[in-house]
C-alpha cells in the first residue's frame, strides 16, 4: 500500500536464525524450529488411526459403512478410496491433503492407503505429513447375501406380466420401457415365460411399486394374492408370499378392432371398426374412414374388454396405384392426419389379375402413387367375430390400410449393422417352455420388426432410450437415401456400460 | 554465564524479574527458589530485591530501569515506591512517571545509554527516560512489532532481537545502539524475547526451556564467556574516571 502511494520502503531482507535444537541456519519460521527439529518433536499423525478393520461382502462386493449401509466399490476405486478415508476417526483434527492407494496382493487381504495431512502446529507453523493405513479387509457376508445364500429361490413377492396375443411386441417395448425407468432394479430374478414375463421381488412394497410403474404405461387388470407361508401368532408375524397377476390389455398399436355395440354407442357410434393407433396407459382408437378418434383408458377398456378382429400379422402389402386427397391436414390427438381416396392392388395379385381396390384411408398425407402400403385385407378375411356379427347390415370396407411399407427400401440394407442398439434385461428363459429353434426364430423375427417399427415411428422411440452402436461404421451408399429409416445421431445415447450389455444382448436373443 | 531457571513452573522469567548492572529486581514469589538463584548469582556484586509491582507480580514488565535509574508506573503505590528507594543504591534514582501504557516493561528497552521505545509515548515520558536513565531515546519498532521491550532484550555489550527481524532493520537498530545484534530466540523458539531472558553486562538469566543452542547464541552475542562483574566494574570505573578526568 505505502508502495502505491508513491512512499518510499526499504528492501527487508529476511534474515536467518539458528535452529532452536540443532543449531542449523534457517530462515525463521513461527516455531522457530527446523522442520526436521519440528517433525521430530511432533508427530500430527499422533491419534489417527493406522490400522482399520474394513468388512466386506464377497458375493456382491460390497462394503459395510456402519451401521448398516453396504457400499458397492470396486478394488482400487474413487469409491473405495472414499469409503476408506471416511472410516478413519479423528481425521477432522487434520487436513487432508492427498490420499492414494498403494498396491498390495488381493489374497492378502490387506488395503493400504498413503494419506497426506497438514495440521497446525505450535503457534501457525503447518506441518505436512504422510502416513500409512493399513486396513484389514475382512469378509462377512451382508445381509442380502447371506439370505440368497441361504435360499436362493427366496422371493417374497412375484408379479406375473401376461398378454394373450401371439406375439411379444408389448414385451419388447415394455422391456425397453423398463430399462428406461429403472422400475426393474429392485427385481432379484426376471424370468420369459410364456405370454409373459414374471418378475420376483425380495418385498412386496417393490413388486407394488413395480406394479404401480406397469399401470402408468400399459392398460393393465391385475389381482393380488397372498400365501401364508409360516406364522407366529404369539408375537403377530406372519409371513406371506405375494403375487400380483397383471394382466395387459390384448389390444395392440395396429390393430383393428371392432367395437361392441354397447361401447360403440357410447363412444357417440364411433366406427365400429376401429384401428388402433397407439396404447399408453390409455387406449388410442381411430375411425380410419371418418378421423374421428377417442381415448380409452383402463378402466373403461376392462368394463367391456374386446378383442381385436385383426392384428399386425395379418397385415397384407398393396400397391398404390392412385391417391385422391379429399381433406386439408387434420390433427387427430396428436398425429397429423389426410383423408384420402385411393386405389390399391394386392402385391401379390399384382401381374396376375386386375384385382384392384377403391378405398379411403387416413394415410393420404404419406402415400404417393407407387408406394408400397400395409392393411388388412377385409375382402378375402373370413373372419368370425362375435361382435362383427351383432352389427348387421355393416358394409365393410374392402381394405384398410394401417402403415406404409417400407419394405422396398429395407432390402438395400440388409444385413448391415444399424447405428444404434437397444440395451435389454436379463432374463432367464426356461428351455422346457421353449419348443426349440422355431420359437427362437419367430422371436427373433418379432424383435426385427420391432426395432424396424422402432426406426420407422419416432413417437414410438420417444419413450426410449437408444444407445450408439460402437460397432458401426457408416457407409457412404446408404447415407444418401435412407433418411427416413435413419436415427438421428443426437437421439443416441453413450452406453456406459458396454462390457455387460454385449452379454445382455446374447442372453436376449435366445 | 548464562543461567536457566523457572519461576514457579512458568519459563517466562524476564515477566518476573528486572536485571541491570547495578541491581536486580525479583518478584515476590510462593517459592523462595527463584530468588535464591539470583541471590547466588549477584548477592556478593549488586542488590538483590524482592519487591512487587502496583500489587502484581510482573515488575519485569511494568517498570524499566539500568544502572542510573529506575522508572516505575503509576500504579506503583507509594510503599513500594519507598521499599525500592529503600533498597536500592543511593545512585539510582528511583522515579514514577504518568504514562497512559503503564506496562513500561513492554514498551521500553534500555541499556545504560540508549532506549529504544513504544511510538506512542509521551513526549513528557521520553523526557523522563531521557533525563532519569541517561539515555538517548529512540521510537522504534522491531519486526514490525511496536512493543519493543518485549521483543529485544541488550545490554551494553550486545543484543538478541526478534527472530523475523530483517537483516536491514538489524544494521539500523545496531548503529543506533552501538552494540552486536542478532536475530534469535529464547524459550526453546519463542520469540517473546524479553519475557524469557533478563540481561545485564556479565550475566543473564534464561528460562528453563531455552535450549543450548539458544545458550550458545546468548552467551555469544552478550559475550558472557569472557565477561566478569569485576572486570565490567573495572571498565567502568575507567570508564568513570576518563569523564571525571
Amino acid at each position: 500500500m505505502a508502495a502505491e502511494a508513491g512512499m518510499f520502503t526499504v528492501h527487508q531482507t529476511v534474515g536467518s536464525v539458528l535452529c532452536c535444537k540443532c543449531g542449523i541456519l534457517m530462515v525463521p519460521n513461527a516455531a522457530n524450529m527446523c522442520v526436521k527439529c519440528l517433525r521430530s518433536e511432533i508427530d500430527i499423525t499422533e491419534g489417527l488411526q493406522k490400522h482399520v478393520i474394513i468388512i466386506h461382502c464377497p458375493e456382491c462386493d460390497c462394503y459395510l459403512q456402519p451401521p448398516r449401509t453396504w457400499l458397492k466399490a470396486q478394488v482400487e476405486s474413487k469409491e473405495l478410496l472414499t469409503f476408506c478415508v471416511k472410516r478413519l476417526k479423528n481425521l477432522n483434527k487434520v487436513r487432508l491433503i492427498h490420499a492414494e492407494f498403494i498396491w498390495t496382493e488381493p489374497h492378502s487381504k490387506r488395503i493400504k492407503v498413503k494419506l497426506r495431512v497438514q495440521k497446525e502446529v505450535l503457534n501457525g507453523a503447518v506441518l505436512e505429513q504422510a502416513f500409512l493405513v493399513e486396513y484389514v479387509v475382512q469378509d462377512q457376508m451382508c445381509e442380502s447375501c447371506s439370505k440368497v445364500q441361504a435360499n436362493p429361490d427366496q422371493w417374497v413377492a412375484a408379479v406375473q406380466l401376461r398378454q394373450h396375443v401371439s406375439h411379444r411386441r408389448t414385451f419388447f417395448y415394455l422391456e425397453q420401457l423398463i430399462l428406461k425407468h429403472d422400475a426393474a432394479v429392485r427385481a432379484i430374478r426376471i424370468r420369459q415365460m410364456d405370454r409373459g414375463i414374471d418378475f420376483f421381488f425380495s418385498n412386496r412394497s417393490h413388486a407394488v411399486k413395480f406394479v404401480e410403474f406397469v399401470q402408468k404405461v400399459v392398460p393393465i387388470k391385475s389381482r393380488s394374492d397372498k400365501q401364508l407361508v409360516s406364522q407366529d401368532s404369539k408375537s403377530n408375524n406372519y409371513n406371506y408370499k405375494y403375487t400380483f397377476s397383471v394382466e395387459i390389455c390384448p389390444i395392440c398399436r395396429e390393430d383393428l378392432i371392432c367395437l361392441p355395440p354397447k361401447l360403440a354407442a357410447s363412444l357417440g357410434n364411433l366406427g365400429p371398426i376401429v384401428i388402433c393407433t397407439k396404447v399408453s396407459n390409455a387406449i388410442a382408437l381411430l375411425d380410419p374412414i371418418t378421423l374421428r378418434h377417442c381415448f380409452l383408458d383402463a378402466d373403461q377398456y376392462w368394463r367391456t374388454a374386446f378383442t381385436s378382429l385383426m392384428s399386425s400379422k395379418q397385415l397384407v402389402e398393396y400397391v398404390v396405384l392412385d391417391v385422391d386427397l379429399i381433406s386439408p391436414e387434420v390433427n387427430v390427438g396428436g398425429s397429423k392426419y389426410v383423408m384420402a381416396d385411393v386405389q390399391v392392388a394386392r402385391v401379390s395379385d399384382f401381374g396376375k389379375n386386375d384385382t384392384m381396390f377403391f378405398i379411403r384411408t387416413h394415410l393420404g398425407h404419406l402415400l404417393n402413387p407407387g408406394d408400397y402400403a400395409l392393411g388388412y385385407d377385409m375382402h378375402a378375411a373370413n373372419s368370425n367375430d362375435m361382435e362383427l356379427d351383432a352389427y348387421r347390415g355393416l358394409e365393410i370396407p374392402e381394405v384398410i390400410l394401417i402403415k406404409k411399407s417400407y419394405e422396398e427400401r429395407r432390402q438395400k440394407r440388409r444385413g448391415k449393422p444399424r447405428s444404434w442398439k437397444l440395451k435389454s434385461l436379463n432374463m432367464e428363459v426356461d428351455d422346457s417352455l421353449t419348443r426349440g429353434k422355431a420359437d427362437e426364430e419367430k422371436r427373433n423375427s418379432e424383435y426385427e420388426q420391432f426395432i424396424k417399427d422402432l426406426e420407422e415411428d419416432p413417437t414410438l422411440r420417444f419413450n426410449i432410450s437408444l444407445y450408439r452402436n460402437e460397432d458401426y461404421r457408416p457407409s457412404e451408399e446408404t447415407d444418401g437415401e435412407n433418411d427416413e429409416l435413419a436415427v438421428p445421431v443426437e437421439e443416441l445415447l453413450a452406453d456406459l456400460g458396454i462390457h455387460d450389455d454385449g452379454e445382455d444382448e446374447e442372453g436376449m436373443r435366445e | 554465564m548464562a543461567t536457566r531457571l523457572q519461576f514457579e513452573n512458568s519459563c517466562e522469567i524476564g515477566v518476573f524479574s528486572k536485571l541491570t548492572n547495578a541491581y536486580c529486581l525479583v518478584a515476590i514469589g510462593g517459592s523462595e527458589n527463584f530468588y535464591s538463584t539470583f541471590e547466588s548469582e549477584l548477592a556478593d556484586v549488586i542488590p538483590v530485591v524482592k519487591t512487587s509491582i502496583g500489587g502484581t507480580r510482573i515488575i519485569g514488565r511494568l517498570c524499566i530501569g539500568n544502572k542510573n535509574g529506575l522508572l516505575l508506573p503509576h500504579t506503583t503505590t507509594d510503599q513500594e515506591l519507598q521499599h525500592l528507594r529503600n533498597s536500592l543504591p543511593d545512585a539510582v534514582v528511583v522515579q514514577r512517571i504518568d504514562e497512559r501504557l503503564s506496562a513500561l516493561g513492554n514498551c521500553i528497552a534500555c541499556n545504560d545509554h540508549v532506549a529504544l521505545t513504544h511510538t506512542d509515548l509521551d513526549r513528557e515520558t521520553e523526557e523522563m527516560i531521557a533525563d532519569v536513565l541517561g539515555v538517548e531515546v529512540f521510537r522504534q519498532t522491531i519486526a514490525g512489532n511496536i512493543l519493543v521491550g518485549s521483543y529485544c532484550a541488550f545490554s551494553n555489550r550486545g543484543g538478541l532481537v526478534h527472530p523475523h527481524t530483517s537483516i536491514e532493520d538489524l544494521d539500523e537498530l545496531s548503529t543506533l545502539l552501538q552494540v552486536p545484534l542478532v536475530a534469535g530466540t529464547v524459550n526453546r523458539g519463542s520469540e517473546v524475547i524479553a519475557a524469557g531472558i533478563t540481561v545485564n553486562d556479565w550475566t543473564a538469566f534464561c528460562g528453563s526451556d531455552t535450549t543450548a543452542t539458544e545458550l550458545s547464541v546468548i552467551e555469544s552475542v552478550f559475550k558472557l564467556r569472557e565477561a566478569q562483574p569485576s572486570a565490567i566494574v573495572d571498565e567502568m570505573r575507567k570508564s568513570l574516571i576518563d569523564t571525571y578526568v
